[in-house]
């Protein structure tokens, strides 16, 4: 049988967490906590950085913008000029709403292509979703560390034995 | 040996609870448990649906069809079939369209600027009021589409295509403004929502019987799997898009107010149309909030999720936007006066005692007088009475935008073309209509989504917190 890692339920956000800092110490890197909801705190007790998903949203903003005004001058002001009302051909000020609402558009797509592929999401199919535990847990009322048998530190005995100690009523091995 | 032993805290520090004068109180009532959370508004999409659902559903959708024979008729014969003509142009399509576009603004006002604000009581009610934002976008989008007339030449007109002249639409035009703002305001609603979605998606998808429910919810869940890392990124989403929805959210209804206001008919022309018509929309979207969300709580047994103190805080935001509306209706009457322009004081005048004067009424009483009864808390907390007034208010939105377009529109400058616009039958019924698709797409909604945010509900529990006794926090201090 091929593992894919060792899962460990607890029963509180405390719990998870306390158990996160002690993988975290003990140096692990291929390993996560599945939450029902963003526990408080979690990334810090993981040693996470603060996520880059904001670049994505600048990058996506500043398109917008530039897409919007670039579009407009040369729509209404270079490729077919008319003059309509007296106004000038092009100005910056009645292309603001245009370019506005797609500096908006443009970076909220950012901001969501970003947040998947930093996550390697969507995906249709994960080894832990093929285990019961988890499935009744993770998205319902329980807090399960998983750490995976890729990671270099695993090693079955001492990893269930941490898991043991950091509280864990219930330890199992998830299949690939 | 236990988490609790290794800390230098020693372990006789007790956390005491709060002094119970302090005690806030607690969003979810009864000291819920977070797995009754997710299984209480799982299950109103799962088993049987209940009795009043499928009755409500035929009467809804007999009101689309109602609405998409009527758009079938007008296409068919030609704009004459409504009511309107010189020299009101504009009249039931375009308050329609004010009014539905309004009301999804209570939507994203809770998910992004009460976000924002981290006011945690949002929790319960934004899955539901976001859904609301999208239908109404929804409805909202068919009226200036269908007011054009001959739509199959709309493609011209909307999006940037060159004419058969190779002609550019005109940016000079707030009109195309609006084209922009409501396409962009109607996808990233989407967006949100979705993004708000996941990881209940992923709730219902591992919670699924049927093959059929478990491949759908799991296909859009995307296999979300809670993982921290995940949400780590996705929380930095959720506030890039709050952040992005704030401003997006102000700038639609000046957007749409800009169609008027840019132009120069005494009545529109004036400069304080984009902040109070966004908070109109605020107020009549919080309208629609309650209309829709106090009898969804008793029939689906939500009273613990969405609290009175959740009515009565959305009272709270309905007196406050009625009172900016109030006073944006008194200062447009002042500067009609003060600004001595005499057209613009005529029409004013013409408002409140012309032909319409009782459309005029109608609006004041309803968006000016009803609020002002939720300052005393016992009307805030009787559900039938906020109920009422609620319906009241959506009245008096939709003779708002009815009062500004049609009154400033029947008698412009020269007294031979003065008219009196009269509804046909097909503005009525394709009026009607748009409820029906609106109540269609909302009742299939809560049906087969979880109308509560399951996730977000069960992060603002004392259960949720790993600092707190009920999350299982043993001793003091933070790590």
């Amino acid at each position: 049988m091929n593992a894919y890692g060792l899962l460990a339920v607890f029963e509180t956000p405390a719990d998870a967490m306390h158990a996160a800092e002690k993988v975290r110490d003990a140096g692990y890197s291929k390993w996560d906590v599945h939450t029902p909801f963003p526990v408080h705190g979690m990334d810090a007790a993981m040693g996470l950085r603060n996520s880059p998903v904001g670049w994505f949203t600048f990058i996506g903003g500043v398109t917008g913008y530039t897409t919007g005004m670039t579009m407009i001058w040369w729509m209404n002001a270079y490729d077919y000029k008319i003059v309509i009302g007296g106004k000038p051909m092009f100005s910056p000020f009645f292309s603001f709403p245009v370019s506005y609402e797609l500096t908006i558009l443009l970076a909220s797509f950012g901001s969501l292509i970003g947040m998947f592929l930093l996550n390697r999401l969507p995906r249709l199919h994960h080894p832990l979703l093929k285990n019961r535990k988890f499935c009744q847990g993770a998205s319902h009322d329980k807090f399960i560390v998983v750490i995976e048998t890729a990671d270099p530190k695993f090693n079955a005995e001492e990893t269930r034995k941490l898991l043991v100690s950091a509280g864990s009523k219930h330890i199992e091995l998830v299949e690939d | 040996m236990s988490a609790a032993a290794e800390h230098s805290i020693p372990s006789s520090v007790k956390i005491a609870p709060p002094p119970a004068e302090l005690e806030r109180e607690p969003l979810v009532l009864q000291n819920r448990s977070i797995g009754w959370i997710s299984d209480h508004i799982a299950g109103i999409c799962e088993g049987e649906a209940p009795k009043w659902w499928l009755p409500a559903l035929i009467m809804s959708v007999s009101l689309m069809t109602m609405m998409f024979g009527c758009i079938a008729y007008l296409i068919a014969t030609g704009v004459g079939v409504w009511g309107l003509n010189q020299p009101v142009e504009w009249a039931w399509d375009i308050t329609n369209f004010v009014f539905w576009i309004g009301i999804g603004h209570a939507g994203t006002l809770i998910s992004a600027i009460l976000f924002l604000l981290r006011q945690k009581w949002r929790t319960s009610v934004n899955r539901a009021a976001e859904a609301m934002t999208l239908f109404a976008v929804a409805c909202a989008g068919i009226f200036p589409v269908i007011h054009v007339g001959r739509i199959w030449y709309a493609v011209w007109w909307l999006p940037p295509i060159p004419n058969n002249y190779d002609i550019w639409v005109n940016f000079r035009s707030p009109l195309l403004w609006d084209v922009f703002a409501v396409s962009t305001y109607g996808t990233v609603s989407l967006l949100f929502w979705y993004t708000g979605l996941i990881p209940d998606l992923a709730t219902m998808r591992d919670r699924a019987t049927g093959k059929v429910k478990k491949f759908l919810y799991g296909f859009f869940a995307l296999g979300w799997t809670g993982s921290n890392r995940h949400w780590s990124n996705y929380e930095k989403c959720y506030l890039l898009l709050a952040g992005l929805s704030t401003p997006l959210v102000l700038s639609v209804h000046s957007i749409v107010s800009f169609d008027f206001a840019v132009s120069q008919v005494p009545g529109w022309h004036t400069t304080i149309f984009p902040p109070y018509f966004v908070a109109g929309a605020v107020f009549s979207g919080f309208g629609m909030v309650l209309t829709l969300l106090i009898p969804l709580r008793t029939l689906c047994k939500l009273e613990d999720i969405v609290t009175v103190r959740h009515v009565e805080l959305m009272c709270k935001v309905i007196l406050a936007t009625g009172s900016i509306v109030g006073y944006a209706y008194g200062m447009e009457f002042f500067i009609a006066w003060y600004g001595g322009n005499p057209y613009e004081l005529a029409a004013f005048k013409n408002r409140a005692f012309g032909p319409y004067w009782w459309s005029y009424w109608w609006m004041i009483s309803c968006n000016v007088i009803c609020p002002h009864l939720f300052w005393f808390k016992k009307l805030r907390t009787n559900m039938v009475f906020v109920f009422i007034v609620t319906i009241f208010v959506n009245i008096g939105m939709w003779f708002e935008r009815f009062v500004i377009i049609v009154t400033s529109l029947h008698r412009d400058y020269l007294p031979s073309s003065w008219g009196y616009f009269r509804p046909t039958w097909v503005d009525v019924c394709t009026f009607l209509g748009s409820f029906g698709l609106f109540f269609t797409l909302f009742l299939l909604f809560m049906r087969y989504l979880p109308m509560i945010a399951i996730s977000e509900v069960k992060g603002v529990t004392p259960q949720a917190d790993p600092h707190h006794p009920q999350g299982g926090a043993k001793h003091g201090g933070h790590h």
